[in-house]
């Protein structure tokens, strides 16, 4: 029996050759591992993908190609009256100033000596942004004592050319498009080694208002970003106080019953509902029955404010949830009572997390869509909003709503500016998840 | 509790903010509708808020029919004052719009849009008429006094002349006013040139209208896919399947030259001036309407719609033509009903 019992198992266990079960455990946590590392090569090989398709389609919507002449501002064209008011000269609308700036090119690049070998002169008009002609009218009318001089001027050039600069159109390319001429890519070559034409840095990009299809070299993400950021300051404003409010409320003072208990599945179940949904109440109650405006950044607020409660909320009892009840019982052993142990303890510990929630609340809603459908923020907007209050009730769009409407655009310059305006909106989600973890780490306590 | 707390004071905040709202009237144009039509109204709001004094007019896409059901919703601010139509209203719509108290409306038409049937570039070229895609898409034929399934795979079993390629077609979805066109202008007019309409109404005993839907019910097999997107979500399917024919609007297929050959329909390629002329069978015109009850409560409407059908803008040279609008001749009639405000029925 001794024999037995000390004899076969103890041989075969030795410290330096592990057994074979011992050998099939590791092999198989090192299977686990081995999973876990793909599972997240995966996710990481997406990401890398995504980003890469995406910057390497948009960071060119930074770079713009400006033409620099100097332009005659002949007053028989721009001022037949001869008396520099204003008023008379706005009657002389961009279709008159266009030839204005097509003859200031011809007479330059002839005064240059380049060669201008099958372009006409409407094809040299086409190299010159349709955004050209309102920008001069612009600071004419602004300062009508010009006319008449020769000033040096910056224009956009037009979207085909800037794309032969950004390697978008090539001279095969121009061969089969109805828009643009492997003549007029030959002239733009010449005008840039002269140093008529320069591919620089646009921040019209980022402060510009959106253009028609007919112009995408002019077209700008300002609107869209202050109409973005007005909606995130109606959130803000509206989703922390009462998100919090509700929250401390269930957490600390209602009663355990079946109707908090209801109202608790409820507001899980509200933060699963497909955001459209929102966007329908939205439009039934704010602009049908209360009247707002449409396109309004107030509304679009107050739509991703229903949408973002729920997450809010969550966060914060979850955060209010993790306080000690020790630190409740010694406030309240002290004397305090139940409103001040909240107030001076609770919530000051519990903040980092309401915080952190409240960003990535907002983060959430800054990159909706679907709801802006509903109530009219999917539209063409060019003029910006005023400053707040007043500017909230002014039609906006907003960033995700632009990169939907550019990526319908036909002209295909507009795929690149769709990527960028990616980037900016990837820029600002970024940032802000990136300072929800900082907060965290900076405040976050443990027990 | 917390749920109509937040209603309660969403409504609140609503309230207040809407005493807010109501004691600044709105300055701006709102226009919703078509996304065929959208490029051209935001080219021409664009050089409004250039021209004119008045801020650039919102326009909004969505569709011909949410535009028109917008429009609809009655006559007050926050209502839309042009609805945008790649279509004419229809007779419910303006009993709709009646009953919101919409009751005075004007029509405008613009000018003509071209559909066109394009491929990949670097594929073969395609010569059509209206029988080759009826037989390519229908989905039952009459065969010797019977209905049976289209077992039609490829462009040469259509029609001898065309090439051995397989039939892959992508065709706007039923949301787009576009359907329609190519549903009367394409599928039902092959139906009736390859003389299978008859065909049908011998076999069903004489009812036309049924025989209209069977010609234009579209096959369900794969071969033909709906696109409920825009004309760039039917390009991105061309360059993933180049064997594939899409059906395209005329401004966006002149945008596209470079990646798209277009085929011909009865012998005619699809240009502005062969559509202009009518030899082009496939367009329609486009339209927008005007809410008359808000010409004089919202600053520059009337400037807005006499703007966008003006010369400069939407005749043979304008920029609208440029994009690929096909102008309208009528265009000095239409100029003057919106000038005199005409509106639909006083006629």
């Amino acid at each position: 029996m001794t024999d037995a019992s000390s004899n076969t198992p103890r041989l075969t266990t030795s410290i330096i050759e592990p057994d074979p079960r011992t050998r099939r455990r590791n092999a198989s946590e090192r299977r686990f591992r081995a999973y876990g590392l793909a599972a997240i090569g995966t996710g990481i090989a997406a990401l890398i993908f995504l980003v890469i398709s995406i910057v390497s389609n948009g960071y060119t919507a930074f770079l713009q190609t400006y033409i620099t002449i100097p332009v005659e501002l002949s007053e028989q064209r721009l001022d037949p009256q001869g008396n520099r008011d204003p008023e008379e000269m706005a009657r002389v609308t961009t279709f008159g100033y266009a030839p204005v700036l097509a003859m200031a090119l011809q007479s330059h690049l002839i005064e240059q000596g380049i060669p201008m070998d099958g372009v006409n002169p409407r094809d040299l008009m086409a190299m010159i942004s349709q955004e050209a002609p309102a920008q001069v009218r612009n600071l004419v009318l602004a300062n009508p004592e010009i006319v008449g001089q020769t000033l040096d001027m910056e224009m956009l050039a037009s979207g085909r050319i800037d794309g032969y600069f950004k390697g978008r159109v090539t001279l095969e390319s121009a061969e089969r498009d109805s828009n643009v001429s492997p003549a007029q890519l030959a002239l733009a070559a010449a005008m840039a080694e002269a140093g008529l034409m320069d591919t620089r840095f646009n921040w019209a990009f980022i402060t510009g208002p959106d253009a028609s299809g007919q112009r995408p070299e002019a077209a700008g993400l300002g609107v869209a970003i202050l109409g973005s950021l007005y909606m995130m300051i109606v959130v803000l404003a509206l989703a922390l106080p009462i998100g919090v409010a509700a929250s401390i409320y269930l957490e600390e003072f209602a009663p355990k019953n079946r109707f908090t208990d209801i109202i608790e599945v409820n507001i899980s179940n509200l933060a699963a509902v497909p955001s459209i949904v929102f966007g329908i109440l939205g439009l039934a109650i704010f602009i049908n029955f209360a009247g707002l405006p449409q396109s309004a950044p107030i509304v679009g607020g107050l739509v991703l404010t229903l949408m973002t409660l729920p997450t809010i909320i969550i966060a914060t009892r979850a955060s209010l949830r993790a306080v000690p009840p020790s630190i409740r019982d010694a406030a309240l052993g002290l004397g305090a009572s139940k409103m001040q142990s909240v107030f001076h303890h609770v919530l000051p510990l519990a903040m980092p997390g309401i915080l952190t929630g409240t960003i990535i609340g907002l983060a959430q809603a800054l990159g909706e869509t679907a709801p802006l459908l509903l109530i009219g923020m999917v539209a063409f907007v060019r003029e910006f909003p005023d400053a707040p209050p007043e500017g909230l009730f002014d039609p906006t769009s907003a960033l995700p709503v632009q990169v939907f409407s550019w990526t319908q655009r036909a002209d295909p310059a507009f795929v690149e500016r769709a990527s960028g305006a990616t980037i900016v909106l990837l820029v600002f989600l970024v940032s802000m998840n990136l300072l929800a973890v900082m907060l965290r780490r900076r405040f976050e306590r443990r027990w | 509790m917390s749920i109509t707390k937040l209603t309660v004071s969403a409504l609140a905040i609503a309230a207040v903010s809407a005493t807010g709202a109501s004691a600044q009237s709105r300055d701006n144009v709102q226009i919703a509708g078509s996304s065929t039509v959208l490029p051209y109204a935001t080219i021409v709001a664009e050089a409004f808020g250039e021209n004119f004094t008045f801020p650039t007019p919102v326009v909004e896409s969505g569709g011909s029919s949410t535009g028109l059901r917008r429009f609809c919703e009655g006559v007050g601010e926050n209502t839309t004052d042009i609805a945008n139509s790649s279509r004419p209203i229809r007779e419910s719509e303006i009993a709709t719009c009646a009953e919101n108290g919409v009751t005075d409306i004007i029509e405008v038409r613009i000018g003509y849009d071209g559909i066109v049937f394009a491929s990949d570039i670097d594929g073969a070229g395609f010569e059509f008429t209206p029988s080759d895609w009826y037989l390519a898409l229908a989905a039952e034929l009459p065969v010797d006094g019977a209905m049976v399934a289209n077992a039609n795979t490829m462009w040469s079993d259509v029609n001898g002349d065309l090439p051995a390629q397989e039939i892959a077609a992508f065709i706007p979805g039923t949301r787009h006013g576009t359907r329609e066109v190519f549903d009367e202008k394409v599928i039902l007019q092959g139906c009736e040139d390859t003389g299978a309409f008859d065909a049908i109404m011998e076999i069903n005993g004489g009812d036309d209208d049924a025989a209209e839907d069977a010609c234009m019910s579209i096959r369900g097999d794969g071969v033909s896919v709906d696109i409920d997107g825009d004309y760039t979500e039917t390009l991105a399917r061309i360059s993933a399947n180049p064997e594939g024919i899409g059906v395209f609007g005329l401004a966006f297929y002149q945008n596209n030259t470079d990646t798209l050959q277009v085929a011909t329909m009865s012998g005619v390629v699809p240009s502005v001036e062969s559509i202009s002329t009518g030899e082009y069978p496939v367009s329609r015109p486009l339209f927008f309407y005007i809410k008359a009850a808000h010409l004089d409560v919202i600053p520059g409407l009337q400037e807005y719609a006499d703007f966008f059908i003006s010369d400069d803008i939407a005749g043979p040279w304008g920029p609208l033509a440029a994009y690929g609008l096909v102008s309208d001749p009528e265009l000095a009639a239409t100029q003057e009903a919106v000038a005199t405000r005409v509106t639909m029925g006083s006629m």
